[in-house]
């Protein structure tokens, strides 16, 4: 098993969205699908998957509908919402920019030896 | 919007709290389904696979609870933790939760007593069927009378309404087989229950076609009121013929319990066909198209008229009636109002009191809300640490303001709730209380839904209005601030907006303790005064003997075997008998011209008296004291000179001396010359805070009147003589109608008005004291939370109680103090205004003044009380050890 980092605070959102992002998917499969995109490497309590869900239904993020799982179970699907996409658009940049900026600031040489 | 947004997501979160949580568990099971199914693929037994999935997920409920929190379900429960803390600082603080709940009950009680006599009078007029399409015939002037023929007229000729009734209000005789009553009556046309939708609680309803003419319908319908107090309820009572003034009538039906007549105040006691009259008035008015006494004409405007078309319609009935009749009908025109209360004559000037009132109650909720804001900003100041405190533990600003403002709205609520209470039980006495015996006037006030909603609204909103009040305060807090150096207490030495309201609020207060004091003073003075006579240990009759069938020489012939069979009875010392009684709001006045006169016209009149006619005996019955000369005898008849006396007042005026007035002589119009033998003291006609007025007295067998009065004196016990005179003069005469009343009783009438004024005055006083009380309660417990630091250190530093009460709360009895005096001058000017309405008032006067000076010294001893205690038991280790 490939070393695993924990969440930063408030990433969580972040990445479930983009999960969403490439197409509507039951609770299981969000866990699956970050766990994908990620190469494994990012660890997501299952328990703890769910309450960010519902939080992103409460905001109008996400939206929901009961389907049936590939392997004929029921299940309750999410998909992205106009506002969810917008959302994600803006954390993506505002995540891009931080991961910069403190990429850059660790990169930083020390000018004299 | 996005608060209103979230707040419906959880309430119907919470209606769905149910359903979201089979749903969540669904989708749990499910993921924890698709989970054992991936392991159970990776080789694992279903089993297994299934214990793993449960393992990997963690705690289930746990993550349930967080999912609902996600979710917004979890408000109201947080709601109810709120309440429940709420619950318990108020239980912590019952001082300040008693004088908050109430000063908002005060306020709301007074506004929902207003709003329900609002709601009763204006809003909600008649409880009739299609009330919204009823209307009243008035005159430009405002009256409603019209002349039966007229009526008639208007009723056939107009096309706009379905069609229109009349009635009219008066008394008669009932006589129903054992002791005769006068009742009051509504004389009404044929058609009035079938226009007004009445259907008959019991046998039947008058309808048109009962009337054939003059006298020609002796038919009976009762109140159901009436029935219910003078036949017990007996529903045998259809067909029965009973007496009225001596004519047989039959009842033939009683009206639901919810009809009280088309006119508000006044709930007749039987209905009769107005064709009927003339057995009714004595007087036939029925073709005469030039008198008015139809009090007034109703009907519903038909569906697709409007008020304006039936207006027109009616005035042009009116133009074809001037034309036609251009002797008896002037100018006829035209307008509608609501019916209930006589239209725009009595409408008017209750719409216009009750708005006052409305205003006032408003003004009083809108002080009440101010000082409660002051007192709940003194008790945020007090919990800043609390405050800080828990916004550096991580709360947010938000769910405090919500702790804040779930205390006002429990205060709220709680003085809301009891201030509801008090004003119902008080609006149930008003619509029982019948402030003038002898007439049923009442006034139906009773409370309904619109009430209650209109009650819990103000109150909500005011705990907004003063639970908003410390939120500046708290989104200022910097807990890092607080909560290293503990509040501070910086106190300006500005005076803030707050306290010029407070101390207009004390000025006010004042004014209207000193009122309150001058109008009981005024009042308990007025009781001991000369009123020219002596209600006490007397009996009034009333008698109208052409009820009972008396004509002419007849009514003088009985009323003196009345008075004789009166006097006769054990312990009355004396009886008299007059036409109208003083302070009885009906006597009538007469013009008076000097001997010489020659031109009896009303602009050289020497005077206006008030004018009785009066037995022999009258004077000493009612105790008036005669000056000089004598008074009636029964031998002062139509053939003997006329005669008259007369009171001190009449004397000096138009005789021109008191002492040698008695031989002296005057005109008057319809008697010609009178020479005076008597002349007594003066007293009171017409109420009690009229000035001096002249008065005369003629003896009853040169001005014979139908209608009198007889008093009767006597120490004998009022219950007891009552009986005891209506059983004697029923030997008389068992078909006499009377109406007996101790003196005393009677008088209440009179001192109504002043009485009114005096409870107004005591009411809004104590109003006006509990909101002083509270605003500088407020006030000075917030400024002793501010300053609680310095002054512990001061009391450290060897300060007296005297000096840290002195820095404490001097401000707030100087505020009382200014605004007292203030408030005492305000009162010392508006004696005019005081004294028209209370007989003899005057502030200036030592018990009046020191009066005020100790109710508003009580009143600030009150409400520094508890701030007082609180720095006298300052300790400063404690004190300083906290912070």
């Amino acid at each position: 098993m490939p070393s695993q980092a924990q969440l930063l605070p408030g990433t969580l959102d972040l990445l479930i969205l983009r999960a969403v992002s490439l197409g509507p998917l039951h609770g299981y499969g969000v866990l699956l699908r970050i766990g994908q995109i990620s190469g494994n490497a990012l660890l997501i309590e299952q328990g703890a998957l769910y309450p960010g869900l519902f939080r992103l239904v409460r905001q109008g993020l996400l939206k929901t509908t009961w389907g049936t799982s590939e392997n004929n179970r029921r299940a309750k699907y999410y998909e992205l919402t106009a506002a969810g996409r917008k959302r994600l658009r803006e954390e993506t940049e505002s995540w891009n920019r931080l991961a910069t900026a403190i990429g850059a600031a660790l990169a930083a040489q020390p000018e004299e030896a | 919007m996005k608060f209103l947004d979230s707040l419906a997501f959880r309430i119907a979160a919470l209606f769905r709290r149910s359903r979201l949580n089979d749903d969540m568990d669904d989708e749990l099971r499910s993921h924890l389904d698709l989970r054992a199914d991936d392991l159970e693929r990776s080789g694992l037994s279903r089993a297994e696979a299934e214990r793993r999935a449960r393992i990997e997920f963690g705690a289930y409920q746990r993550v349930k609870e967080e999912c609902h929190q996600a979710a917004g379900g979890t408000f109201f429960e947080s709601v109810r933790q709120d309440l429940r803390l709420a619950y318990r600082m108020l239980r912590k603080s019952p001082g300040f939760t008693a004088v908050a709940v109430v000063t908002l009950a005060l306020g709301i009680g007074a506004n929902a007593v207003v709003f329900a006599v609002l709601n009763a009078l204006i809003l909600r007029p008649l409880d009739l069927p299609q009330a919204q399409r009823l209307y009243a015939i008035e005159d430009r002037g405002g009256s409603g009378y019209q002349s039966y023929p007229d009526y008639e007229d208007l009723r056939d000729r107009n096309r706009s309404f379905d069609g229109l009734a009349a009635y009219n209000i008066t008394q008669a005789g009932l006589d129903t087989g054992k002791d005769p009553a006068p009742a009051w009556v509504y004389e009404i046309s044929g058609n009035y229950f079938d226009v007004l939708g009445i259907q008959p609680y019991l046998g039947r309803v008058l309808h048109a076609s009962d009337e054939h003419g003059e006298n020609s319908a002796p038919y009976i319908v009762l109140t159901h009121g009436y029935w219910h107090s003078h036949f017990q309820d007996d529903p045998n009572v259809i067909g029965r013929t009973v007496q009225l003034n001596k004519h047989p009538y039959t009842i033939i039906g009683v009206t639901p319990p919810e009809f009280r007549g088309t006119l508000l105040f006044f709930t007749p006691d039987i209905f009769v066909p107005i064709v009927n009259h003339e057995q009714l008035a004595g007087a036939s008015e029925l073709e005469q198209r030039g008198r008015r006494w139809v009090f007034e004409a109703l009907g519903h405007v038909k569906p697709d008229v409007t008020a304006e078309q039936a207006t027109a319609d009616l005035n042009s009935v009116g133009s074809y009636l001037e034309k036609t009749y251009p002797k008896d009908d002037g100018k006829l025109s035209f307008a509608l109002a609501r019916p209930g209360l006589y239209g725009n004559f009595l409408g008017g000037p209750v719409k216009a009191f009750v708005a006052g009132l409305m205003v006032l109650a408003g003004l009083i909720l809108l002080a009440a809300c101010a000082n409660l804001g002051g007192l709940f900003a003194a008790r945020a100041a007090d919990r800043s640490r609390e405050v800080a405190l828990r916004l550096a533990l991580g709360s947010s600003r938000g769910r405090i303001l919500r702790q804040l403002l779930t205390e006002a709205t429990l205060i709220s609520l709680v003085g809301g709730t009891v201030g509801l209470f008090a004003s119902i039980a008080l609006l149930q006495r008003l619509s029982l209380w019948n402030p003038i015996p002898r007439f049923p006037i009442h006034v139906p006030v009773s409370p309904d839904a619109k009430v209650y909603m209109v009650a819990l609204l103000l109150a909500l909103l005011s705990g907004l209005l003063f639970g908003i009040v410390p939120v500046r305060q708290v989104f200022h807090t910097n807990p890092y601030q607080v909560v290293k150096s503990g509040a501070t207490g910086v106190v300006g030495r500005r005076i803030s907006a707050r306290e010029v309201l407070l101390m207009m609020q004390i000025a006010i207060c004042a004014v209207l303790v000193t009122a309150s004091i001058v109008a009981v003073r005024g009042l308990v003075r007025s009781l001991h005064s000369s009123f020219g006579f002596d209600p006490q240990n007397a009996v009034l009759v009333e008698t109208e003997l052409s009820m009972a069938g008396y004509r002419g020489d007849a009514v003088p012939a009985m009323q003196k075997r009345m008075l004789d069979a009166l006097s006769a009875l054990p312990g009355v010392q004396s009886v008299g008998l007059g036409s109208s009684i003083p302070l009885n709001m009906d006597a009538g006045t007469g013009t008076v011209y000097s001997e010489k006169e020659t031109d009896l016209r009303p602009m050289n009149a020497a005077a206006q008296p008030y004018r009785f006619a009066v037995s022999p005996g009258y004077f000493e019955a009612t105790a008036t004291t005669l000056l000089t000369g004598r008074t009636f005898s029964w031998h002062d008849d139509d053939k003997a000179p006329r005669v008259a006396v007369v009171n001190r007042e009449f004397a000096r005026k138009v005789l021109g001396s008191v002492e040698d007035g008695v031989g002296r002589r005057f005109k008057m119009k319809d008697v010609g010359l009178v020479e005076v033998i008597g002349i007594v003291e003066d007293g009171k006609y017409l109420n009690l805070t009229e000035d001096q007025k002249p008065a005369l007295f003629l003896p009853i067998l040169q001005s014979p009147v139908s209608q009198s009065w007889m008093i009767v004196r006597s120490t004998a016990d009022p219950q007891e003589l009552t009986t005891a005179v209506r059983s004697r003069l029923h030997d008389l005469d068992s078909g006499l109608t009377l109406y007996i009343e101790p003196w005393n009783h009677e008088i209440q009438g009179v001192l109504f008005p002043m009485r009114m004024a005096t409870v107004s005055l005591g009411v809004l006083g104590i109003m006006g004291a509990m909101l002083s009380i509270t605003g500088i309660f407020g006030m000075a417990a917030y400024s002793v939370s501010k300053r609680i630091k310095e002054l512990g250190i001061r009391v450290a530093l060897g300060a007296r109680h005297r000096e840290i009460l002195r820095a404490a709360l001097g401000r707030s009895v100087k505020l009382l103090a200014f605004g007292s005096i203030a408030g005492m001058i305000l009162g010392l000017l508006a004696t005019r205004v005081l004294s028209s309405i209370v007989y003899q008032a005057t502030p200036r006067d030592p018990v009046v003044l020191a009066g005020v000076v100790l109710a508003m010294s009580l009143l600030g001893l009150l409400a520094t009380w508890m701030p007082a205690q609180r720095v006298l038991r300052l300790d400063p280790l404690m004190l300083l050890r906290e912070e």
